[in-house]
């Protein structure tokens, strides 16, 4: 009983914490100085109609690297505490004849379309972490219908590395050919037209890499979640 | 400003979800509801009254001035809080498998998810 | 206004989630109660104007969380109501 109290009044008190900011919150009717320059940045310097990539890429690329290292360590540290037993025996029902056929028509298309969604993360919505994710899903839907499929971990961890390896260099490029303060600067590569999929630099190179990278991080959660914790 | 008080709301859920339950299952979904507040507090502190999203195409008023240059002129929303939890909600898929493949290391070793039967670190 | 009554209906939504998932007995309601939460605020993002937010948001939080959830919850079958 004295529990609940306990936790009664340490909500009361987080509440209490919240309440002076919502008081003075009011939504704003114009946009700040920052986001406007940002905007005018992106469009001018980039050529991007797309904002929020031309800032994940570009403007706070430094934070995206970092992220995409939090992302490593976590998927790391599951497949270190998940190990799997390698005489594995596959317990489960074979697949029917239409779950086969279906699973194994639709993960191209289910890949192909990860691909376009961050091959055009620079003009429409989308980008490298979604185009990932729906790659990881369509190898999720493989998995789930349990076909009998060997997914090569060699190539995952393969593709894993590689692409986060790429990605340091595209950001040293930068640093190299365009001199002091440009790490992750994408303009060493022509603007090109507006609008157009080969344009704005190295960005839709960088954002393919992330895709890639976050993709085959994923996949990797997955499979070690699936199979692991049998063994000690 | 809804959307910030739903937030918030959602926020004090998860934490009271979290202190009260005595299953690690039921503390990770309490820390998942804790991360949906916070996303959506963070998105609707960005957001502009009557804006469109902020990709600059025809939707979006555009005029050239003196320089050549493109000067925006229509409303968009602050691309920065959306750049930050597009991250964020990456992460947060991250650590909540690790947390999961805890709880379920966890489970073989002691074969209890409650999180009373766990007495180590009481003194 | 249209997108008003959308809003506090989403609202009403995934705050009656919200609290049937720390209420309900079983873990799996409580999981898929949590899957709810994600999509409207998937659908909230969308019209406060963020679409790469709510496109990540439909695809991990409504999509990959739930598995993972599932998947883990199938390597504790026994533990997981008490």
């Amino acid at each position: 009983m004295i529990k609940y109290l306990l936790v009664f009044v340490a909500i009361i008190g987080i509440g209490y914490i919240f309440l002076p900011f919502v008081m003075e919150f009011s939504t704003p009717t114009k946009l700040n100085p920052l986001a406007t320059s940002y905007v005018q940045g992106s469009v001018n310097e980039l050529n991007m109609p797309n904002v929020v990539t031309a800032i994940v890429v570009t403007y706070r690329g430094l934070d995206t690297l970092g992220e995409v290292t939090v992302l490593f360590l976590a998927t790391a540290g599951v497949g270190f505490l998940l190990k799997r037993k390698h005489d594995m025996v596959n317990h489960r029902r074979k697949c029917s004849e239409i779950l086969c056929t279906g699973a194994s028509l639709l993960t191209p298309l289910i890949v192909l379309f990860g691909v376009y969604i961050f091959a055009h993360g620079h003009l429409s919505p989308g980008g490298g972490f979604q185009g990932g994710v729906v790659i990881a899903s369509g190898f999720l839907l493989l998995v789930m219908a349990n076909i009998s499929f060997h997914f090569s971990h060699n190539l995952i961890h393969f593709s894993e590395s590689i692409s986060g390896f790429i990605y340091v260099l595209l950001g040293l490029a930068g640093l190299v050919l365009l001199g002091a303060n440009s790490f992750l600067d994408p303009r060493y590569l022509p603007a090109g037209k507006w609008l157009d999929i080969v344009s704005t630099g190295a960005v839709p190179i960088i954002y393919s890499i992330i895709g890639i990278k976050g993709g085959s991080e994923l996949c990797s959660v997955i499979d070690s979640l699936q199979h692991g914790g049998t063994e000690l | 400003m809804m959307v910030l008080i739903c937030g918030l709301l959602l926020m004090l859920i998860g934490i009271w979800a979290m202190l009260i339950k005595k299953n690690i299952i039921r503390i990770i979904i309490g820390f998942s509801i804790l991360d949906t507040g916070t996303h959506l507090v963070i998105v609707a502190i960005g957001y502009v009254k009557h804006a469109t999203a902020p990709i600059v195409d025809k939707a979006v008023n555009i005029s050239q001035n003196a320089e050549g240059g493109i000067q925006v002129l229509g409303k968009v929303v602050d691309p920065v809080p959306s750049a930050l939890v597009l991250t964020a909600i990456v992460i947060g898929l991250a650590v909540t498998a690790l947390l999961l493949s805890f709880a379920v290391r966890l489970y073989k070793v002691g074969n209890s998810l409650n999180i009373n039967d766990y007495e180590e670190l009481k003194w | 206004m249209p997108e008003i009554f959308a809003l506090i209906l989403l609202i009403v939504i995934s705050l009656g989630a919200a609290v049937y998932a720390v209420f309900t007995k079983k873990t799996i309601t409580a999981l898929i109660a949590s899957g709810i939460i994600s999509l409207s605020a998937s659908i909230i993002y969308l019209l406060m104007a963020a679409p790469d937010v709510a496109m990540t948001e439909a695809t991990i939080g409504a999509g990959l969380t739930t598995v993972v959830f599932l998947y883990a919850m199938k390597h504790v079958k026994g533990g997981e109501d008490d």
